[in-house]
């Protein structure tokens, strides 16, 4: 059965907040989720103020901003800085989006408030732990698997075969989509959950790939697959604009369509 | 050596803070609505237990359905129908893929909603004029 509340050691308090920057007159409030493993004490929400004049455009910018100037323990992950690697996937007013390529200005009026991603052990502040997400990714094989023996060259494809692959292939793994999805935060160790399935189906439907069976014998199961609703939270809140609803759906179609 | 204490990870919070969008909630809906016409058929039971009973049965369950309280209570089982056959029907045109992109999906649950309290009101109005 699914628990809607917080177990107790993760329900989040009010915490600190933090002191205003001098002498700023363009000012950003940020309500940020912070946790410290070595204190013992519950999730505490942070209050930071951000000198716009003094920031890059980006929520990722005002975060390294607080990091450099007003509390250097804030942790994060982020790379690229430009939504091609993934890290900084928060949940940032209410969504699940790359910090980096989310302006501070389409995040509306008020305090910005940001949280981990969504139903996912925290190893600190925003930092979610993605071992399991990893694992389930891994678990649709994601790689060409062949029988034919190898060409000379490269396995060819038709442009309209490729084509098949555009909407799948740019899928960062950032995870944004499965943890908005509320049947995986309800059934995440047993559903694979939409970035892993959108996965599954960029292999399924790949022209190349001649394991199509096998890999619809392994997501056949009520629930790696089926636990899929349709919500479309994972459409609605990719950073990409992916589809992985969609994708699911084609699986789904794929089953019955073997079927009969 | 000294083992490393390291304190249960907390669970990130979810349903507290994620924003609510008319495709989540429509897919609530959906499921809420299922439910609630398992309590809905049994209405229609009672119904048709009082009429097999005989007639001062059928007349005591008559008198309450045309009551205030149970003119609502038939009001929103017809609402709750009405949400859960658009909602199914939507349900069955995503899955055969149509209509699943940004500002489809999101119409469709609107029009989920809008579509169920007119079929509502209309049946009631026609219900009304005609009997």
């Amino acid at each position: 059965m699914a628990q809607f509340t917080l177990p107790k050691n993760s329900k989040y308090t009010e915490g600190k907040a933090w002191p205003k920057p001098e002498g700023a007159s363009n000012v950003q409030e940020f309500r940020i989720y912070r946790w410290n493993p070595d204190d013992g004490a519950n999730p505490r929400i942070d209050t930071y103020y951000v000198d716009r004049d003094d920031c890059g455009p980006m929520v990722l910018d005002a975060l390294l901003w607080i990091k450099n100037n007003v509390d250097s323990t804030l942790v994060f992950r982020r790379s690229c800085r430009e939504g091609i690697c993934g890290s900084c996937a928060m949940n940032i007013m209410g969504g699940n989006t790359l910090a980096c390529t989310l302006g501070i200005d389409e995040c509306g009026s008020g305090a910005i408030k940001i949280y981990p991603l969504p139903h996912m052990p925290v190893l600190k502040d925003l930092v979610p732990d993605l071992t399991s997400f990893f694992a389930q990714h891994a678990s649709i094989q994601p790689w060409l698997q062949t029988e034919t023996a190898e060409p000379e060259t490269e396995w060819r494809q038709t442009p309209e075969e490729r084509s098949k692959l555009d909407g799948l292939y740019e899928c960062i793994l950032c995870a944004c989509c499965t943890t908005s999805c509320p049947s995986y935060w309800w059934n995440g160790d047993r559903f694979l959950g939409p970035a892993a399935l959108l996965q599954a189906y960029r292999w399924l439907i790949d022209s190349r790939d001649e394991a199509t069976g096998e890999r619809l014998d392994n997501l056949h199961d009520p629930f790696r697959l089926y636990r899929c609703h349709t919500i479309m939270n994972c459409a609605n809140t990719c950073p990409k604009g992916l589809n992985p609803a969609k994708a699911i759906a084609e699986v789904k179609k794929m089953m019955v369509a073997r079927a009969v | 050596m000294a083992e490393a204490k390291v304190a249960p990870r907390p669970l990130s919070p979810h349903l507290q803070v994620y924003r609510w969008s008319w495709t989540m909630a429509m897919s609530i809906f959906h499921r809420a609505t299922g439910i609630a016409l398992y309590f809905g058929i049994a209405l229609f039971a009672i119904w048709l237990v009082a009429l097999a009973s005989g007639p001062s049965a059928f007349e005591a369950v008559q008198w309450f359905f045309g009551s205030p309280i149970g003119t609502l209570i038939l009001f929103g089982y017809t609402w709750v129908l009405m949400h859960h056959m658009l909602g199914g029907v939507r349900h069955m045109v995503w899955d055969f893929g149509y209509g699943m992109e940004a500002v489809q999906r999101i119409n469709m649950a609107r029009f989920t909603l809008v579509g169920s309290i007119t079929l509502t009101v209309a049946i009631w109005v026609i219900a009304f004029l005609v009997f």
